[in-house]
């Protein structure tokens, strides 16, 4: 250990590691006074994590010589370590939570899997399967894209030194916490937000940090203007932060307890529900992934953006419009009729917008569409915004109020959220992965292009057996539902319409072990381009990677 | 200067950006959610409807913690298939004490809103714990655990308290004496049972899960499912009063 004599802590080092060192304490403390073993357990595993942290930092002190340059030669130093970490664990989160959805699709169509405990119920692991997949996987993918984009367009090392490592390892450790947390039965029961109060509070720490490196690597690019990327990052993150604070305020019962009870009731609950979860699809799922659109695609086509007015309209109208369509998803209920209607109207008008993006990233192909032949990377980033074009037709017209009254509380729904899912938010991240994988780890290309197209086939008809058995046991469930017979009764006890969706369900997770399959190759195809795949010689930009 | 130069002030100045996001997302939210804190149909009281008493409560947590709301619903739209299958469609007041709502999304199951006193305690029991017994093609998981669980209630008006704290109206007397309530109801002899009845008027005494001794979760949760949307009487419920 030769530490030169000029070398003196950071004060993001001395002050992070005194801070986990304090949090160690009141962990461990937090953890002898738990009410519940749930509580006992996390508090126990965020001590171990902060004496952790301690230990990584101080080791890194002691290790490392001066800090990683600004600039090498004159060209920024881009920070990949973050990148790296998020996308290894968007591609280990992708596989554990389509591996969960798979089980929970099983056990619709075979109930005898949920083996009758507490930790293994429908339940428990629904939020499992739909937070791994939403916020592990998709959040990791943003993160890995957005720190990558935010650097190259602004051609600048990545803000912070520490900072970017807390907010990667901080927001997976959000998400050991959050999904352990289901399976022990802490929840909030909110949709897509069920975090308890900890975890909602270590989530917005984090968030904050993230929303700091990234501003201040925008501040100080070397760019004139803002890359169109940024812009969807930046509103993707801000507005995430506001949906969170606003969605999830609660009191918890005791501090050294999990259970908590959320400020808002009944219909005012109801309503900051689906503003939350409408948004999380809004600005998580799209605008975060159109970010990545706008990246990926011109570069992998080697193309610009087709329309920078279009752009500039897109982003506005739909950053404007998506915020107020949440009231869809509470037609007919006891929310009142009017915030229903401009719901349901703002959801239609949103279509357009919608349309306008994937009509930017489709024509982006212009005088390359003979690529989508030989590059199944760029075929897969413009299936999926194909898929992005579907499922923005489809949610338009899913709210109009009467064909709601059809659809909602059916599997219609189920099968519309993974035409969205599978198709555009998976695809893409798919797309960027690939592309993302060899650039950061300075490689070539990827270890076979013919492994990608396994990948693409195999997931392309995973997607079609789901959303089509989804699209048609929900809408039989639906007209079962409100059918009479010529006496005037209702024809169909409840029952019977569950029998009915039978075979659809095992269909369905068909679907979803071939969409599985996929991941299983492309994470394979990952590994191997990464442990044996030909490093780029001369590399133009990333001299040396920081970490 | 045309439109598309105007525009550059927000590509070259992050903050002028994030405050133009700010802005643009700000809108939506606040007209549709602040009204709601004070329209006449989303807050008022219902004749009948009453905070949840402990065990009832209590039985609304497990209710939670095993999302159930992930594919039962509790709430009625009026459309004529739900009203003759379910009942009367929910009421915003029916709700107004649920924090969080559970008004739920999808129906793989049936809707709940109103599914007490349709059955008997013995029925939800046995389902509960094995629901193909009572309804062969059933796909819903059994929960066999429940009547073996005791109900923990050791800092239940510490939840009356935090309810409160929210803006449900418990009052003092039924937060000092939350702990006997939810042992007195599920025993109808004992001496607790008239008190809770005043307390939580129509609160239903009954040893739900047909066990002696403490109060189990299922004790709980059967308490819970026995009284949605029993609270309000329908026969003399003025729709005129509450006009949405």
């Amino acid at each position: 250990m030769s530490a030169s004599s000029t070398k003196s802590m950071t004060i993001g080092e001395s002050g992070l590691s005194l801070t986990f060192a304090v949090t160690a304490f009141l962990c461990v403390f937090a953890a002898a006074k738990a009410l519940d073993t749930a509580f006992a357990f996390h508090a126990s595993l965020a001590a171990a994590a902060s004496a952790a942290s301690v230990f990584f930092i101080l080791n890194r002190y002691f290790e490392r010589g001066e800090l990683p340059p600004q600039e090498i030669n004159g060209r920024p130093n881009y920070n990949l370590g973050p990148i790296k970490f998020s996308s290894f664990m968007a591609m280990f989160w992708g596989i554990a939570g389509f591996a969960v959805g798979l089980i929970i699709a099983s056990q619709l169509a075979w109930p005898a899997l949920n083996f009758d405990l507490p930790w293994t119920s429908f339940g428990r692991l629904r939020p499992l399967h739909t937070s791994a997949v939403i916020f592990a996987f998709g959040g990791n993918v943003l993160l890995a894209t957005s720190f990558y984009v935010v650097q190259r367009t602004s051609r600048v090392r990545l803000a912070g030194d520490l900072a970017p490592w807390f907010v990667v390892v901080g927001y997976n450790f959000f998400i050991l916490i959050a999904g352990t947390g289901y399976l022990l039965g802490v929840t909030e029961g909110k949709e897509y937000a069920e975090p308890e109060w900890y975890s909602d509070l270590w989530l917005t720490i984090v968030w904050v940090v993230y929303l700091l490196v990234f501003l201040t690597t925008v501040i100080k690019r070397k760019e004139p203007h803002i890359f169109v990327a940024n812009w969807f990052y930046l509103a993707f993150i801000v507005t995430i932060a506001v949906l969170h604070l606003g969605n999830n305020p609660a009191l918890p019962v005791s501090f050294f307890g999990s259970k908590s009870y959320v400020a808002w009731g009944g219909v005012q609950d109801a309503m900051f529900q689906w503003w939350y979860g409408h948004n999380a699809v809004g600005f998580f799922l799209t605008a975060g992934f159109l970010a990545i659109m706008y990246y990926f695609i011109p570069k992998r086509a080697e193309r610009p953006i087709y329309s920078y007015r279009l752009s500039i309209i897109h982003f506005w109208a739909l950053i404007f419009l998506y915020i107020w369509a949440g009231p869809h998803h509470l037609h007919y209920t006891a929310l009142p009729d009017w915030t229903q209607t401009l719901g349901m109207t703002f959801s239609i008008m949103l279509w357009m917008p919608s349309w306008g993006g994937m009509i930017n990233g489709l024509m982006t192909l212009s005088g390359a569409w003979d690529k989508l032949r030989t590059d199944p990377v760029l075929r897969m980033l413009v299936v999926s915004v194909a898929f992005y074009g579907m499922s923005t037709f489809e949610g338009p017209m899913m709210s109009i109020k009467v064909v709601n009254s059809l659809s909602h509380y059916t599997d219609w729904t189920i099968g519309h959220v993974h035409s969205g899912a599978l198709g555009w938010v998976g695809f893409v991240s798919f797309g960027a992965l690939y592309c993302l994988v060899p650039w950061i780890w300075n490689r070539k290309g990827l270890y076979s292009l013919k492994l990608v197209n396994w990948h693409f086939w195999t997931a392309t008809l995973g997607i079609v057996l789901y959303i089509s058995a989804m699209w048609v046991s929900g809408i039989l469930q639906g007209l079962m539902w409100r059918s009479y017979t010529a006496l005037g009764f209702l024809e169909y006890s409840f029952i019977e319409t569950v029998e009915a969706m039978h075979p659809f369900y095992i269909i369905r997770a068909a679907g979803g072990a071939l969409f599985l399959i996929g991941s299983l190759i492309m994470a394979y195809n990952l590994w191997m381009t990464v442990r044996v795949g030909e490093e780029e010689v001369q590399s133009p930009v990333a001299l040396q990677p920081a970490e | 200067m045309s439109f598309w130069q105007r525009h550059q002030v927000f590509e070259k100045n992050s903050i002028i950006l994030i405050v133009g996001i700010l802005l643009a997302i700000a809108v939506g939210g606040l007209v549709e959610i602040t009204p709601l804190f004070y329209l006449k149909s989303t807050i008022e009281a219902v004749d009948g409807v009453r905070p949840y008493t402990p065990l009832e409560l209590a039985g609304r947590n497990i209710y939670v913690r095993e999302g159930c709301y992930l594919c039962h619903s509790q709430m009625i739209r009026p459309l004529r298939d739900e009203v003759e299958r379910y009942g009367h469609f929910s009421l915003a007041a029916e709700s107004m004490y649920d924090h969080p709502f559970q008004w739920g999304s999808k129906r793989t199951g049936p809707d709940l809103a109103r599914v007490g006193n349709k059955y008997s305690d013995d029925w939800h029991v046995t389902h509960l714990s094995n629901p193909r017994a009572i309804v062969p093609q059933s796909i819903m998981p059994g929960y066999p655990f429940l009547k073996e669980t005791e109900l923990n209630g050791d800092n239940v008006a510490d939840h009356l308290k935090t309810l409160r704290a929210v803006g449900v109206p418990y009052t003092d007397d039924q937060i000092a004496n939350a702990a006997a309530d939810l042992k007195a109801q599920v025993d109808p002899d004992g001496n607790g049972a008239e008190a809770l009845t005043k307390r939580y008027p129509k609160a239903v005494v009954r040893n739900f899960d047909g066990k002696a001794g403490a109060p189990t979760e299922m004790d709980a949760l059967v308490a819970y499912l026995q009284m949605l949307g029993t609270l309000v009487d329908f026969k003399i419920y003025n729709e005129k009063a509450n006009l949405r």
